[in-house]
């Protein structure tokens, strides 16, 4: 009998969609009716903080990762580019201007709402990148609305306490002209039941990331970057670490202990480093499902885990786990990084995504392949691509050379 | 016994390669010998092709598709043969089995096809080290000498014959197709000789392959550039210090790669007993 190929899907997705769909209510009635304030805020940025404020958080990343994953990104790019943003950069920054500027967006198919909630501040930390405060920017400008931002350290080696201290001082002379937007003042006691609550689903992501290790894998990192939602969105809530505790984690550690492996028939292993193609994730997925490799962890879906958060200590334990962050890190830090996470996922080859629009997450320019394939004998394959723009990928292309690699795992066996 | 033997020896096994601009066909032997071969420009049918290319092979080695016993596609089109095999591998596979069973040492082989460029890092055991394919940009493929030839109004077959004849050489400062020919052309209007702007253009093929990857090894050239232009090569060997090498077919090494794994499966299902 033909072995059925097709991965099996994760049943607590209705749940998850189901507590995405609330936030963005939330976030729409708000916006209509004034009842809450909103922050727009960058993904790693100083979430924990707005949400103790009162403030309900808006994501702008997460709607480019929409309009990659419904493949409206490709379309609304060359708006942005036509006012001065060039296609070069951030095609996420490009997609969501793009997308406000031609008044379509995901969020009406998937939500019912004509477009992100207007915000009454935007707070950005350049821990990623520097895109993410133009981007804020021009919505700030757009919106006559206060625009606030951390100003990391980069090319960070072993993290300093001056470092910590710097960013710590930073998060906390935020908290003035938040209250004044916010009108209220901080109740530490709010902001250490955020933080605690962020530190509860990191811990959990951390644990539903960590069940890759099992062979055969119960997860992929293409669920990984579906499931990811609410730990970017809802990170500080409760209904994040319901979500993680009662739904994703039982479902995962009892394919776990069946064997269900998310690719049926799991032969090879990969770690992917870099951004998804998310107009792409489908498709990829179901090419190596294919082939019966499982791309099972990444980078990316571990750049939510932020171990050091501490409710004992929110101001300090917030710096330090928004500058521990890989992408802020030296390339020594990260290639020590990415050796332990071969190892522990029992990795057979690499897969590095080169996007052309974010050099951020591109690891792959400064000869870090080569240097990881010497350290650990592990095979690599780098692929030209884009996270949002379509009109960077060449699917034949990335398929020839996905197969290629696969071909090579086969012949090292 | 007689029979079996007689069987063993009409025992054929065919590749096809079906890039993007030309596919290929070679039919091998049980000894690896190439009995035939055949090369078609590949179209917009690629199982057409594929099937007219492969009688072609079979024509030259005077036997007939009952002969075959296996067979394996490879290339841009190679999920499109259903008529003859299910059995595909990519073309960087069978490029390198093609080149090691040439050249049985370490190597970096080079491949310059129609539409795409390949490096393909083996080691003396013949394991493949590495790969890499050029990006999306047609920058040092056969596409870009196309283009040139066009705007220069020359046939394609012309340009070797006129690098050779080159004194001097134009160099082109642009990696882009587009404005290459943009630069072509400003040297035609200053009345620079074409030859020497031909000669430029194949230095601009080796210089955006040689960026691709470093080398080691022998350097083994191959793919339908090299085949028509073996001046190319003659170039490449001035630049690297590398022993550079090319088969007696460098446009067949993947479909030559892809007949030997055909017989290799062949001679797994039904060992020689
Ligand atoms: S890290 Fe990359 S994808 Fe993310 S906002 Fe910055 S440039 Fe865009």
């Amino acid at each position: 009998m033909a072995e059925d190929k097709t991965p099996p899907r994760l049943k607590s997705a209705a749940e998850m969609g189901r507590i995405m769909a609330e936030y963005f209510k939330e976030l729409d009635a708000a916006a209509k009716d004034g009842s809450r304030k909103i922050a727009w805020c960058t993904s790693v940025g100083p979430a924990e903080l707005l949400q103790a404020l009162g403030f309900l958080v808006y994501y702008p990343e997460n709607h480019g990762a929409m309009l990659g994953a419904t493949r409206m990104a490709t379309d609304m790019i060359p708006a942005a580019n036509a006012i001065g943003y060039s296609p070069d950069i951030c095609s996420y920054l490009t997609a969501d201007i793009g997308s406000y500027l031609n008044k379509k967006t995901p969020l009406t198919k998937a939500f019912g709402m004509a477009g992100p909630p207007k915000p009454d501040v935007l707070v950005f930390n350049t821990n990623q990148c520097r895109d993410v405060q133009d981007w804020f920017a021009w919505y700030a400008r757009e919106f006559d609305a206060p625009l606030l931002g951390v100003y990391t350290h980069r090319n960070i080696g072993d993290i300093e306490p001056h470092q910590v201290g710097d960013i710590a001082r930073q998060i906390e002379n935020l908290v003035e002209p938040l209250e004044e937007i916010a009108g209220r003042k901080l109740d530490m006691a709010d902001l250490r039941r955020a933080v605690g609550l962020s530190r509860q689903c990191s811990d959990l992501w951390k644990a539903v990331l960590d069940t890759a290790a099992h062979k055969p894998s119960p997860i992929t990192f293409f669920d990984g970057t579906i499931h990811m939602g609410p730990a970017v969105c809802l990170r500080g809530t409760e209904a994040a670490v319901d979500y993680y505790q009662k739904a994703l984690l039982p479902e995962l550690e009892e394919r776990m202990a069946n064997d269900v492996a998310a690719v049926p028939g799991e032969r090879f292993r990969l770690y992917w480093d870099g951004m998804p193609i998310w107009g792409r994730l489908r498709d990829h997925s179901k090419m190596f499902a294919d082939l019966r490799t499982n791309v099972l962890s990444s980078t990316y879906c571990n750049s939510w885990i932020f171990t050091a958060l501490d409710p004992d200590d929110p101001f300090g334990g917030m710096a330090k786990a928004y500058t521990e962050l890989f992408i802020v890190r030296s390339d020594a830090a990260k290639e020590a990084y990415i050796q332990r996470m071969l190892d522990f996922f029992k990795v057979d080859g690499v897969i590095y995504h080169d996007a052309k629009t974010c050099p951020n997450n591109s690891n792959c320019r400064y000869g870090m392949p080569q240097r990881l394939e010497t350290a650990t004998g592990i095979p690599s394959l780098t692929i030209n691509g884009d996270l949002n723009d379509l009109r960077l990928v060449s699917d034949e292309q990335n398929k020839t050379n996905v197969e290629a690699f696969v071909e090579q795992l086969e012949e090292g066996r | 016994m007689e029979a079996a033997e007689h069987g063993l020896a009409d025992r054929r096994f065919a590749g096809i390669d079906i890039g993007a601009s030309r596919t290929k066909v070679v039919l091998l032997d049980d000894r690896k010998q190439m009995l035939g071969n055949a090369v078609r420009k590949t179209g917009t049918d690629f199982g057409e092709t594929a099937d007219r290319c492969l009688d072609d092979a079979l024509g030259a080695a005077g036997c007939d598709r009952r002969s075959i016993k296996a067979a394996v596609a490879t290339g841009y089109g190679r999920k499109n043969v259903a008529f003859i095999t299910e059995t595909a591998k990519t073309e960087i596979s069978c490029h390198a089995r093609g080149c090691y069973q040439l050249f049985p040492e370490a190597m970096t082989i080079i491949d310059i096809g129609g539409q795409d460029n390949k490096i393909i890092k083996l080691d003396a055991a013949g394991r493949r080290i590495s790969f890499k394919m050029n990006r999306k940009c047609a920058a040092g493929t056969g596409a870009f000498l196309e283009e040139m030839a066009l705007r220069l109004d020359l046939p394609l077959e012309r340009l070797d014959g006129l690098a050779r004849e080159a004194a001097g050489i134009v160099e082109l400062g642009s990696f882009c197709t587009v404005f290459s020919a943009t630069e072509v052309l400003g040297h035609i209007r200053q009345g620079r000789a074409v030859p020497d702007i031909v000669k430029g253009l194949f230095l601009s093929v080796i210089k955006r392959v040689l960026e691709m990857d470093s080398l080691v090894g022998s350097v083994v050239m191959t793919g339908g550039v090299v085949a028509h232009n073996p001046f190319l090569v003659d170039m490449a060997r001035e630049m690297i210090d590398n022993p550079v090498r090319t088969p007696e077919h460098p446009q067949l090494t993947g479909a030559l790669g892809a007949a030997l794994f055909a017989l290799d499966a062949a001679s797994h299902t039904e060992p020689d007993t």
